[in-house]
């Protein structure tokens, strides 16, 4: 299982880099997303895979699994979800008053400041 | 008194949604209650600052939760002084976005600001690791909001590669706390220093990778140089009294660096030794240098500044990679004075783009104001610079002598020293061509070609406000008094970089302060940490149901 899990970790960053590296806005957010999702199932891993046990300590039971990871993944898929949205809705309006999707700076580089009056 | 640790945090995460619910068609009592909240967080912080001074170290357990299982607020020397600093920063830019009316400009900008400071303070004071996390994450999310403030294509294009580029960076900052917590079992940082002094250093090579992944993480908001990509672009679209405000961001990454450098795997430490050593001093030369080319060779004002701060960072990462106490000391220096230089400048630079059609570095007609604005300008670009009088100078002077005896000695003083050449040219050349030859161009057509104030009678921008030079002014004066008591504030930064370096105070107040364990009745010793059962009132009832109550509450 921790084969699996290391692949399936592994795949994910590996795919997620290649399209960040990309150059337009979808794909990046497409790899930002398939990146969070590597490194929370990362965080649920660093507390050890433990099967079929509660996340929690009682008396008498003897195996259990780490609750701390979990707490902290919660925390992590919170926020990059939030995050995404806000990336989503910012690339959309650069999109939109631009008009082209790229990541990168125009080639111009005349991006006369609209602050000027 | 004990509470008053937390208020900065507490203070503006309640005034926020304040502003944002209360008061929000109403911009002169987000007004008030911005520069209210601010003017409260510099008596807090000065209050803390004070009771941090003797080397007390004060700790502030959450919920009265013991340190390893419960979040601590630990504030010693660096800490107060950073919220401080932070405070009185904020107090200036927030002015001077009044003064200028850029928070009209869009919605909200009172509110991000509150959530920016919380999150600023929150990692500055925090104890624990995943919350510096959940603390960047709180100014990111902010400082996205701010950057874009008042909209445009130019700003939201900067706005979407500095998100990814952080997002990237919080993502990496995961992957370092995953890896760290999997090597030891915890995440505050007092219990971290101890554990990994335990660990085998034949086994060192997860915690090698956490330690690595950390310092990429906070090389990253610090923009040490191959990181630093996110940076230009970004400070140079924000509107100029956010960028003001991120003066402050980049420090949050020094900090950072200071302090889990110093205490979690200090340079003498055996399972990470040689680990940074060696690439970190020239990655500081390298954007120091980068730096200061940049400012030279930059076709606009804002850029210029943004290149400006690369190369105070690569300053203050220069300091910082020697890691002696010295070094730390002239650092700490070095932040106080590039912050408030750097911040002058992004405001100035705003002072001078409201009288002008761009930034480019080529002349236009005379702006309003332009002697005082010129004049500010200088200062500031002395100060930025490193050139005598001030404390820029100062500064360099002891990071000059810190690397006195380091073995990349040479490397140090040739690149400082030239580096500074090049900004002070970098400099004079702007500061010529916007403020000199401006006296040489001819007002366009329409209006009488006289180049002078109010030339253009029909679309001439107005002075700007005295507020906005209140402002600016305030901040170069605090350049001043650094420079003018530069004696006392560096025997209290040595005083704190003695503090960072024997941090067994620190430590021993966080571990061995005792604070609620929840160890209820009817349960064994190693049960502790469950949530639910926390409340005080229902100790005493525990007893045989228990476990019921316990599954019971879960399953909500």
């Amino acid at each position: 299982m921790e084969f699996l899990v290391a692949s399936a970790i592994g795949i994910m960053t590996a795919a997620g880099l290649y399209l960040v590296l990309r150059l337009r806005t979808f794909p990046v957010i497409l790899g930002m997303s398939l990146l969070t999702y590597a490194v929370n199932v990362f965080l649920f891993a660093s507390g050890r895979l433990t099967i079929g046990a509660p996340p929690i300590l009682v008396k008498g039971v003897e195996t259990y699994t780490d609750p701390l990871p979990q707490a902290l993944v919660l925390t992590a898929i919170v926020i990059s979800f939030g995050m995404t949205a806000v990336i989503v809705m910012i690339a959309l309006g650069a999109y939109l008053g631009a008009d082209d999707d790229h990541v990168d700076d125009p080639k111009d580089d005349d991006g006369q400041k609209e602050d000027a009056a | 008194m004990m509470h008053w640790i937390i208020a900065p945090v507490v203070l503006p995460s309640m005034l926020a949604p304040f502003i944002v619910l209360g008061a929000r068609y109403h911009i002169s009592i987000q007004r008030t209650i911005s520069i209210a909240g601010i003017l409260a967080q510099i008596a807090i912080a000065l209050g803390l600052f004070v009771q941090a001074a003797d080397g007390t170290v004060t700790l502030y357990q959450l919920s009265d939760w013991a340190a390893p299982f419960g979040i601590v607020v630990v504030g010693d020397r660096l800490s107060t002084l950073m919220v401080l600093l932070t405070a009185v920063l904020a107090l200036f830019v927030m002015l001077y976005a009044i003064g200028s009316k850029w928070d009209e400009r869009g919605r909200h900008f009172h509110a991000l600001f509150q959530f920016q400071l919380m999150g600023i303070m929150g990692a500055f004071l925090t104890g624990d690791l995943f919350n510096l996390f959940v603390f960047f994450e709180v100014l990111l999310i902010a400082s996205y909001g701010l950057m874009i403030h008042a909209g445009g294509t130019a700003r939201l294009r900067a706005g979407v590669q500095y998100v990814l580029f952080n997002l990237l960076g919080s993502t990496l900052f995961l992957f370092a706390l995953g890896s760290i917590y999997a090597e030891t079992g915890t995440l505050n940082m007092a219990d971290l220093a101890e554990r990994v002094t335990l660990i085998d250093p034949a086994d060192s090579v997860g915690i090698r990778v956490a330690s690595v992944l950390l310092l990429l993480v906070f090389a990253i908001k610090a923009a040490v140089v191959p990181l630093h990509f996110w940076l230009p672009s970004s400070y140079a679209e924000a509107p100029p009294p956010v960028a003001a405000l991120f003066a402050i961001m980049t420090k949050v990454g020094a900090y950072a660096i200071i302090r889990v450098y110093t205490m979690i795997f200090p340079p003498d430490l055996e399972v990470t030794a040689g680990l940074h050593g060696l690439w970190l001093l020239p990655a500081a030369l390298i954007s120091l240098a980068l730096g200061m080319v940049g400012v030279l060779a930059a076709r606009k004002l804002d850029r210029l500044v943004a290149f400006a701060v690369i190369g105070s960072m690569g300053m203050v990462m220069v300091s910082i990679s020697m890691f002696t106490q010295e070094s730390i000391a002239a650092a700490l220096y070095y932040i106080l004075h590039s912050t408030l230089a750097a911040a002058a400048l992004f405001l100035i630079v705003d002072l001078v783009g409201a009288g002008r059609a761009n930034l480019r570095l080529k002349a236009l007609p005379m702006i309003p104001g332009a002697a005082l604005v010129s004049g500010m300008f200088f200062v500031a670009a002395i100060a930025m610079a490193g050139l005598p009088p001030l404390s820029g100078f100062v500064g360099k002077l002891l990071i000059l002598d810190a690397a006195y005896t380091t073995p990349l000695m040479v490397w140090t003083w040739a690149i400082v020293l030239s580096t500074s050449l090049i900004a002070v040219v970098g400099f004079a050349r702007a500061g010529s061509t916007v403020f000199w030859k401006a006296k040489s161009v001819p007002v366009d057509p329409p209006p009488e070609p006289e180049a002078g104030n109010a030339a253009k009678p029909v679309k001439e921008a107005p002075a700007p406000s005295s507020l906005s030079f209140v402002a600016v002014g305030g901040l170069l004066s605090l350049t001043v008094l650094l420079t003018v008591f530069a004696g006392q504030v560096h025997g209290y930064m040595t005083a704190m970089s003695q503090q960072l370096f024997q941090p067994v105070p620190y430590i021993t107040t966080v571990t061995e302060t005792p604070g609620k364990l929840s160890k209820p009745k009817g349960y064994d010793d190693k049960a502790e940490g469950e949530k639910a059962e926390g409340a005080k009132s229902g100790d005493a009832a525990y007893g045989a149901e228990t476990d019921g109550d316990a599954k019971s509450e879960e399953a909500h």
